[in-house]
């Protein structure tokens, strides 16, 4: 059952100190609307995932690892590698995450981080198949949150892309009695795609990306938007409480646009 | 799955007869269920749903309750035989988000703040399912609050567009949602003319997305529209009634 969040309370000197910044286009931590906070990317972290990336937003950071093994494809797309997104909240990230099984902000997270990879086919699903209809290869990509100051959607999204143009496809020989045994070889996982997501907030009726926790806490709504390399629209979700009108909407698209491609060339072109 | 059937023939017809811009019939009832404050039922092609509203209520545990407003509690739950393949009773994580989605797009519509310290319960219960039941299901509840006397900014009507074999689409049925090649649900509080919900997958250009964007808000008039209806076709006649009484009264 989903139940109103009760939003961390800001103090009202700050509150107002915020809109009074926002009034003049400026935002508490010194940026434009528009600006992002400084992104860092590093690969292959764990050596034992076959892929990983971290990433830091300001103060947000999240790991991202993904493990690849054999296993049975969905019945419905028996000739298709199956992708699996996960989120975990750990404790160690905020005051306010507790331990236990995903909530739904866990799972709304990976959900729109699924989705992004998913439509915008970034990960080449049919050529992870071993034995059609029998055995694929499975994609497990499990997001870390380690430290919250908001935006968790974007840094987990890049994470993710990175984790997984990093990742490397163990080979892998299927025996007779269909018993599967590494080969220690290594290819490259097939990524074709750079999906990236852009989060814009809206308070007051100015839209502001790449919110931080307490941009976050004050907005009433916020909307990702996924973009593909070719610059179509291929996962959007709007979340929290509030609305959007529909030219804001149209808005954030042109936002985003621009957002994704230079985050895709500065940090995913290979 | 993609299957080499074709979605639109030769006329521009769609799978089930209809034109791009076409909904699909819809039947929308309140005031169905006896023990709750408000309830509502609606049809929309092959999907059937039944909606609860319990409050507002002193809020339970009481330190969920908050001081300036009401707390919504909302869940999406499909039953077991709602779908092809029977689906198990646990909420699955897409009921999970679902359920977060669905009250994203009613709180906005809600004048909480009349309530403070109290609840209010909505409950979604998919008893069969087609394409669009998270739009349906999120009509229904506000449907169901209104029929609970609860006040409201105002209705919130849904629907979902997409797109199919390149040509933009509206109200997606299950075909379409799973074989197109986008799907975008939009909810729409019309009397404040803003979004409350949004969501898509699928492929969209900056042109298609305005297009569907544009078309969603078309459905959702109409849909507006039989929402209205169906609250007075319950409350009308009891209204005219008193009227009457009053009248003969003097």
């Amino acid at each position: 059952m989903s139940i109103t969040s009760q939003a961390e309370p800001l103090a009202k000197i700050r509150s107002k100190q915020m809109m009074e910044l926002l009034a003049s286009g400026k935002r508490i931590d010194g940026r434009d609307l528009l600006a992002q906070r400084e992104i860092t990317l590093e690969r292959g972290i764990i050596e034992k995932a076959e892929g990983s990336a971290s990433v830091t937003l300001g103060n947000t950071r999240v790991l991202v690892g993904v493990k690849i093994e054999a296993g049975e494809p969905y019945p419905d797309t028996p000739n298709q590698g199956v992708l699996t997104v996960n989120a975990e909240f750990v404790p160690l990230a905020h005051e306010f995450f507790e331990p236990g099984p995903p909530n739904e902000n866990s799972i709304e997270l990976a959900r729109i981080v699924d989705r992004g990879i998913r439509e915008s086919k970034a990960v080449d699903l049919e050529k992870l198949v071993l034995t059609p209809g029998r055995l694929v290869y499975v994609v497990f990509v499990d997001i870390y949150i380690l430290n919250h100051d908001g935006n968790l959607v974007d840094a987990s999204e890049y994470a993710a892309l990175a984790a997984l143009q990093q990742a490397k496809l163990p080979k892998v020989e299927v025996g007779e009695d269909g018993e599967v045994k590494r080969t220690g070889e290594f290819e490259k996982l097939p990524v074709v795609d750079t999906p990236i997501s852009v989060t814009v907030a809206e308070i007051d009726g100015k839209l502001l990306v790449d919110p931080n926790l307490e941009e976050e806490n004050m907005a009433q709504a916020k909307v990702t938007m996924t973009l593909t390399k070719d610059n179509k629209l291929c996962a959007v979700q709007k979340s929290g409480a509030g609305t959007f009108a529909f030219n804001q909407i149209l808005e954030c698209f042109k936002i985003a646009r621009e957002k994704s491609s230079e985050i895709r060339r500065k940090f995913f072109e290979e | 799955m993609k299957s080499s059937r074709k979605l639109i023939d030769e006329n521009g017809l769609r799978v089930d007869g209809r034109r791009w811009d076409e909904l699909r019939p819809v039947k929308m009832e309140v005031g169905l269920l006896a023990n709750a404050n408000g309830s509502s039922y609606i049809q929309q092609g092959k999907n059937k749903i039944m909606v609860a509203v319990y409050g507002p209520k002193e809020a339970h545990p009481k330190h969920l309750g908050n001081p300036d407003r009401a707390i919504i509690r909302c869940r999406f739950h499909m039953a077991p035989f709602s779908t092809e393949e029977r689906k198990s009773p646990a909420p699955s994580r897409r009921e999970v988000e679902l359920s977060k989605i669905i009250r994203e797009a009613l709180e906005p519509a809600v004048f909480s703040e009349y309530y403070p310290r109290s609840m209010i319960d909505v409950f979604i219960e998919v008893l069969e399912s087609d394409g669009g039941s998270r739009c349906a299901g999120t009509m229904a509840a506000s449907l169901a609050l209104a029929d609970a006397g609860i006040p409201l900014r105002d209705l919130v009507a849904a629907c979902a567009v997409g797109k199919v074999e390149g040509q933009i689409v509206l109200d997606l049925n299950d075909v379409e949602d799973k074989e197109g090649e986008a799907d975008m649900p939009v909810a729409v509080i019309p009397a404040l003319g803003r979004i409350s919900l949004l969501q898509m997958d699928g492929q969209f250009t900056e042109e298609e997305f305005a297009e569907a964007l544009e078309l969603a808000q078309k459905g959702c008039r109409s849909l507006y529209e039989i929402q209205k209806q169906a609250l007075k076709q319950r409350y009308l006649p009891e209204k005219e009634a008193l009227e009457a009484e009053e009248k003969g009264g003097k």
